[in-house]
């Protein structure tokens, strides 16, 4: 045949054992699906009857509050821990590094149940000079705060120790040329952080900041560590107690858990879009054609930007 | 005043750890020069155009811009560190350009010009918009002004690095390398930027390797080798007709 720029026809590839595993796959989805429409221990009756009751919404509200709540204060603390950690304070330095230690090295759940007892532990405070018997004042400092927001501050403080090292990773992901550009320019410190290189580094920092809220999400479960009982894992297994009824009531919390990570899934798509700008492939944009062309020649050389190199993201750690 | 020099070097020192890049260097650029410093790798020329704005402290010597001690106050015969935001505003005042264009790739080409007049000066956006397309125009990329730094070649990016150093209105302009990252048909399009603003009356100090340019546009030439300046003089003179052996076997390289 003459190459000419006609269109390729050809047959196309033929891939049987793909085909046939798929096939497989499928045959086994449908028994699988078949078989748990019929059985009686799914109960799915109730699933439909409690799937969009009332107390079950409310608490896949509270699950997502403590979620984004607790993954808010996690990040501030994280950035202000990995600043830290990367000053040139030696002491500051150490503090982080300690907190990173202890909060990273013992379970979530342990955590929790220590925030719980704080109120037992630190019944009373006392506020005075030691060794002399000058008292100010006396305070029970926990008795004042809301189980609720005990949970936010239980889940933030652990989590704060992953978000560190996150952004950590995306700090020293931007270039050391841009740092050095910005305060060429007369930029302060603190502008040269947070107009350069944070946002550069945003874009290593969002996509396994978005896996950390979707494991919060989960991991709020655990806060019945801590006595909080309003949330949707502990809600559903109160009323499954009630009704004698386990395995609809789990359907129920995992449609919700899934329902919400898929929100919040999407919410990270567009997250990434936004931070990805200047680096990600886009369209250019058009040159603006009120403006008097100046230029000539150079115009077709499409020469790739020197400070637009793809960064990988940092090694993921984690519980 | 005006025989203040705009740059006075006098006997600078730096060491990283007990490594010493710059031994005694002594440099007087005056006001509207352009200042040529050219050497083989290593020699300390980066370095010594980072002392120049204070992006690295000295060990030894005195070193001004303008009649002001970069990073210091003198008061008797004490020296006291600037606090971070003095040596800021001192910077402000100094534009660089750096061989990696450094742009900022998040912003813009605009965003890119007028970040530091308006965060650092607090220039008005209006303002700092139309001086912006003033620099542009006369880099020739005023029609860029949206579009992002990696959709831009390297030289445009070169030209808009220069530009957004001139937003500040900076007394003094380092150049460091700014056309060793270049495809060679991109030079050519610095180099007449940096011509031009020679011609209006900047003063510049640029380490390159064009020779070409040092010639026909420096007013001085220094040749660094070793963390020493090894020969100076008028940038005519000295490229042909070197007198130091260094100078003769790093020129025949080059030329
Ligand atoms: N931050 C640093 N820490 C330690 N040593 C350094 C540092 N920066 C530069 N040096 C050393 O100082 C010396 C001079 O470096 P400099 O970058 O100033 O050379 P240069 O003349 O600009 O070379 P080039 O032409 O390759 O850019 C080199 O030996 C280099 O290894
Ligand atoms: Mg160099």
């Amino acid at each position: 045949m003459d190459p000419t720029t006609e269109p390729i026809k050809a047959v196309k590839l033929r891939h049987p054992v793909r085909t046939a595993f798929a096939v497989v796959i499928l045959l086994l989805v449908v028994l699988f699906v078949w078989d748990a429409a019929t059985r009686d221990a799914y109960q799915w009756p109730l699933v439909g009857q409690y799937l969009f009751d009332r107390r079950i919404s409310q608490a896949a509200v509270v699950t997502l509050a403590l979620t984004i709540l607790s993954m808010i204060l996690a990040i501030v603390m994280g950035l202000v821990l990995a600043v830290m950690r990367l000053s040139d304070n030696p002491v500051l330095k150490v503090v982080s590094w300690v907190y990173l230690w202890i909060f990273r090295g013992t379970p979530v759940y342990v955590q929790l149940v220590f925030w719980g007892l704080l109120g037992t532990i630190y019944r009373s405070v006392t506020v005075g000079i030691p060794f002399t018997s000058v008292e100010f004042f006396t305070i029970s400092p926990f008795s004042a705060i809301d189980l609720f927001w005990l949970a936010v501050l239980g889940l933030a403080f652990n989590e704060a120790a992953y978000m560190a090292e996150i952004v950590r990773g995306g700090i020293l992901s931007v270039p050391r040329g841009q740092d050095e550009a910005a305060r060429a320019l007369g930029m302060s410190w603190r502008q040269t952080m947070l107009r350069v290189v944070v946002p550069q580094s945003m874009r290593v920092i969002i996509p396994p900041t978005g896996n950390e809220v979707i494991s919060m999400l989960k991991t709020t479960s655990l806060v019945t560590a801590l006595g909080f009982s309003l949330e949707l894992y502990a809600r559903t297994r109160a009323i499954s107690a009630q009704i004698y009824a386990t395995v609809p009531l789990l359907i129920v919390a995992s449609i919700w858990y899934l329902l919400v990570t898929s929100i919040l899934m999407v919410g990270q798509h567009y997250l990434e879009k936004y931070y990805g700008r200047g680096v990600a492939p886009q369209r250019e944009p058009e040159d603006d054609p009120e403006l008097p062309e100046t230029e000539t020649a150079t115009e077709t050389t499409g020469i790739a930007g020197g400070n637009a190199e793809a960064v990988p993201p940092p090694k993921r750690e984690h519980q | 005043m005006t025989d203040v020099p705009m740059v006075h070097a006098d006997h600078i020192v730096k060491r990283y750890g007990s490594h010493e890049v710059l031994k005694d260097i002594s440099v007087t650029v005056n006001r509207g020069e352009v200042a040529c410093l050219i050497g083989p790798s290593g020699s300390g020329k980066s370095t010594f155009l980072r002392c120049i704005n204070h992006l690295e402290s000295i060990n030894g010597g005195r070193l001004s811009v303008d009649g002001d001690l970069m990073g210091y106050r003198q008061r008797g015969d004490k020296l006291y560190e600037m606090s971070p935001s003095e040596v800021s505003r001192q910077r402000a005042d100094i534009g660089m350009v750096f061989q990696s264009f450094n742009l900022f790739p998040h912003m813009t080409v605009l965003e890119n010009i007028i970040e530091a007049p308006t965060r650092v000066k607090g220039v008005k956006k209006a303002t700092a918009v139309a001086t912006a397309f003033e620099l542009l125009d006369r880099v020739g990329l005023a029609h860029k002004a949206k579009a992002y730094p990696a959709h831009l070649s390297g030289g445009q990016q070169q030209r808009v690095a220069i530009a957004r150093a001139l937003a500040m209105s900076p007394k003094l302009m380092l150049f460091d390398e700014p056309t060793s990252a270049l495809d060679p048909e991109l030079v050519g399009e610095v180099l007449d930027v940096m011509k031009g603003l020679a011609q209006s009356g900047m003063t510049m100090i640029v380490v390159t390797h064009e020779i070409g340019f040092a010639r026909e546009v420096g007013d001085s030439l220094f040749f660094m080798d070793g963390g020493v300046i090894v020969e100076s003089g008028d940038p005519r003179e000295v490229l042909t007709n070197p007198k130091h052996p260094r100078t003769q076997s790093f020129l025949s390289k080059v030329l």
